[in-house]
């Protein structure tokens, strides 16, 4: 009976370990795989420029790579060819890609939605936020009058592949554009207001011939960006931005959630190490008289140590089998029932095996330890005390 | 052959409680003793003169304030709790007045118990080996009972197979009929003579019965912590 109970304690601790440390790691780990695949790790901008790169909310997984700047005070950075062909030969640079952002209106027959308009160099920008994996219709190549919208785009402008839309800038500056490529980036905002266009039609458009307005960079260590950047704003004399500055916010969040979250799971460990121990107290106190009898059989002191700290162990492990399992599945459970407004999922949930392991030892460990108390006690009874009862 | 060494030997031995403290009280005062292969005794006493004391220091499972013990020619002052509990596995069964079995297992287990506390790894041999033991007590169809379930004189003879089990040189009862009627009585007394006979065990049974220690080779009474009269039957 009081096993029971204490596996139902054992299992509840763990399973709320589990399910939080589950949910902070898919974040973690989610946000980090979006900075390798879908972001620039760096980039790099004009002085003035105000506009950055913010975090809308977890599940935005591309309104981070999409940067809104006031249209009209569009301007470039001086030099950026030289600064681009110097940063290439930086060993712990991979890619460097200049681009250049302006707002637009797109408009199709009466309908007529407003843009943020990209210009890449497709072979560059590509290694950064992979969009030839998101098209879902066409193909992901540009040449100066294509464009690639998103699914939403095309679906508010009633427009198909192939079809024509007509791109205005704020200044004055117009173009008519053939939809070589729609794509669909998860999101509905990114899907409604992203366009890539080539680096000279972005130019055109944005009345800044032989400028860019940013150098999206990504390197070899994420972990290093912030660093990086600014060696290389001392190099350039250009801010540059990383990943890890502008998303501050976050890991600031992160790291106070990781603290609670190691608090929480101390005193979780604590309250089921004397869980256990209590249980196992009062079961040697229960089990004396046979604790004697089976030391006047010839069971040694060692022997008598192992089978309570075994079934410390045991206690653990077999509460945390179950409170590992709870834990993941009413993660998995949560995760399926909590969506976003458009119904997709908030972010793609990582369970790791590790994560299952390293609970269950953990709470086996702390049941071997909460037993070593109440198992000395038990081999050290005195045998004679312990058969007269 | 025989093996002419004794059982056990006692020199001098000693026991007294609270040693150090103000209530410091001596229990036995130089007990010698000796225990012939094959033997079977009785020790019977008044109350609190020290049977219980005495037979706890022959089984190990305490040790004397001084003087000599030897099972079966070792001295045994020197040894470790784990070699102590080795050898008291290996040498010495005990049987207790009554609530000496494990009651949550059952008749078999209990058995099987002192086995496996002396190897590594069980072995289908302890089962069977246990079984026979059952065989012998006629508990046969009792194996798989709970051993919390089963009458006094059930349990007793379940006790008696327990400490063949090691195939001890001795035996050591501590009022193995103390719980039991005349008639049960009789037959686990008889029980034990049959295997003393047949298996050449050393038996020491406490008892009051004078009918039971008049049944047995010798009869050892201890008054007040000393073995006043060492009779041996004609
Ligand atoms: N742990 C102990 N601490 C102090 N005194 C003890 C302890 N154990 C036994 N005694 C005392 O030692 C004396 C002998 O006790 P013991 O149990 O050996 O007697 P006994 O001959 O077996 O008696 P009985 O026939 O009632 O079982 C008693 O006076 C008892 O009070
Ligand atoms: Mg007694």
């Amino acid at each position: 009976m009081q096993t029971i109970f204490i596996l139902i304690a054992v299992a509840t601790g763990v399973g709320v370990i589990v399910f939080m440390s589950g949910l902070l790691t898919s974040l973690q780990a989610n946000f980090i795989k979006r900075v390798l695949t879908s972001q620039p790790q760096i980039q790099l901008i004009p002085p003035d420029e105000v506009a950055r790169p913010q975090l809308v909310s977890v599940g935005d997984l591309f309104v981070a790579a999409v940067v809104q700047r006031p249209g009209q005070r569009v301007r470039s950075i001086d030099q950026w060819q030289t600064i681009r062909d110097m940063l290439k030969t930086w060993p712990e640079i991979i890619t460097v890609s200049p681009t250049v952002a302006t707002s637009a209106l797109a408009i199709r027959g009466a309908a007529s939605r407003s843009i943020s308009v990209t210009g890449i160099e497709p072979d560059v920008y590509f290694k950064i936020v992979r969009i030839p994996d998101y098209i879902v219709q066409g193909v992901p190549s540009i040449s100066t009058d294509d464009v690639l919208i998103g699914t939403e785009l095309a679906k508010d402008l009633g427009v198909g592949l192939g079809d024509k839309i007509s791109v205005t800038a704020a200044t004055k500056a117009s173009r008519l554009l053939t939809i070589t490529g729609i794509f669909d980036l998860g999101n509905k905002g990114a899907n409604a207001r992203s366009t890539y266009v080539a680096l000279r039609t972005a130019q055109a458009l944005a009345n800044l011939v032989g400028g860019v307005t940013t150098i999206d960079i990504t390197v070899t260590d994420i972990y290093a960006a912030e660093t990086i950047a600014q060696s290389v704003q001392a190099a350039t004399g250009v801010e540059a931005d990383s990943w890890i500055k502008t998303n501050s916010q976050f890991f600031t969040a992160v790291k106070a959630q990781q603290s609670s979250n190691t608090l929480i799971r101390f005193f979780v460990g604590l309250s089921v190490a004397f869980g256990i121990a209590s249980v196992l107290v009062v079961s040697v106190t229960q089990r004396s008289r046979d604790i004697g009898i089976l030391r006047a059989m010839g069971t040694s002191q060692g022997q008598i140590l192992r089978v309570f700290l075994l079934q410390g162990g045991l206690l653990g492990f077999a509460g945390s089998i179950i409170g590992a399992a709870a834990g993941g599945g009413s993660l998995m459970l949560w995760h399926t029932f909590s969506r976003q407004a458009d119904g997709s999922e908030i972010f793609p949930l990582i369970l790791e095996p590790s994560l299952f392991l390293y609970s269950v030892l953990l709470a086996a460990i702390t049941g071997v330890a909460a037993a070593a108390v109440p198992a000395y006690g038990a081999a050290k009874l005195d045998p004679v005390v312990a058969i007269r009862g | 052959m025989v093996d002419a060494t004794p059982v056990v030997r006692l020199e001098g031995v000693k026991k007294a409680y609270g040693v150090g403290s103000p209530v410091e009280v001596e229990v036995l005062h130089g007990i010698d003793l000796e225990l012939k292969r094959g033997e079977f005794v009785a020790l019977t006493g008044p109350s609190g003169s020290g049977k219980s004391t005495l037979l706890n220091i022959i089984g190990l499972l305490d040790r004397p304030t001084s003087g000599r013990l030897f099972i079966e020619g070792r001295e045994t002052s020197g040894l470790n709790d784990t070699e102590l509990t080795k050898l008291r596995g290996h040498s010495i069964g005990f049987i207790f007045q009554s609530h000496c079995l494990i009651s949550a297992f059952t008749a078999l287990e209990n058995v099987m118990m002192p086995q496996l506390a002396a190897v590594e790894f069980p072995n289908e041999a302890i089962r069977s080996r246990s079984a026979e033991l059952l065989i012998q007590v006629d508990l046969t169809r009792w194996q798989d009972n709970l051993s919390g379930n089963m009458s006094g004189g059930q349990q007793q003879r379940v006790a008696i197979a327990r400490a063949l089990a090691m195939n001890p040189a001795l035996i050591l009862a501590d009022e193995p009929t103390g719980n039991l009627d005349t008639k049960t009585a009789d037959t686990v007394i008889e029980l034990m003579r049959k295997v003393n006979l047949k298996e050449g065990t050393t038996f020491l049974i406490v008892t009051h019965n004078m009918g039971i220690a008049h049944r047995c080779d010798r009869i050892l009474e201890v008054v007040d912590g000393q073995i006043v009269k060492a009779s041996t039957k004609v």
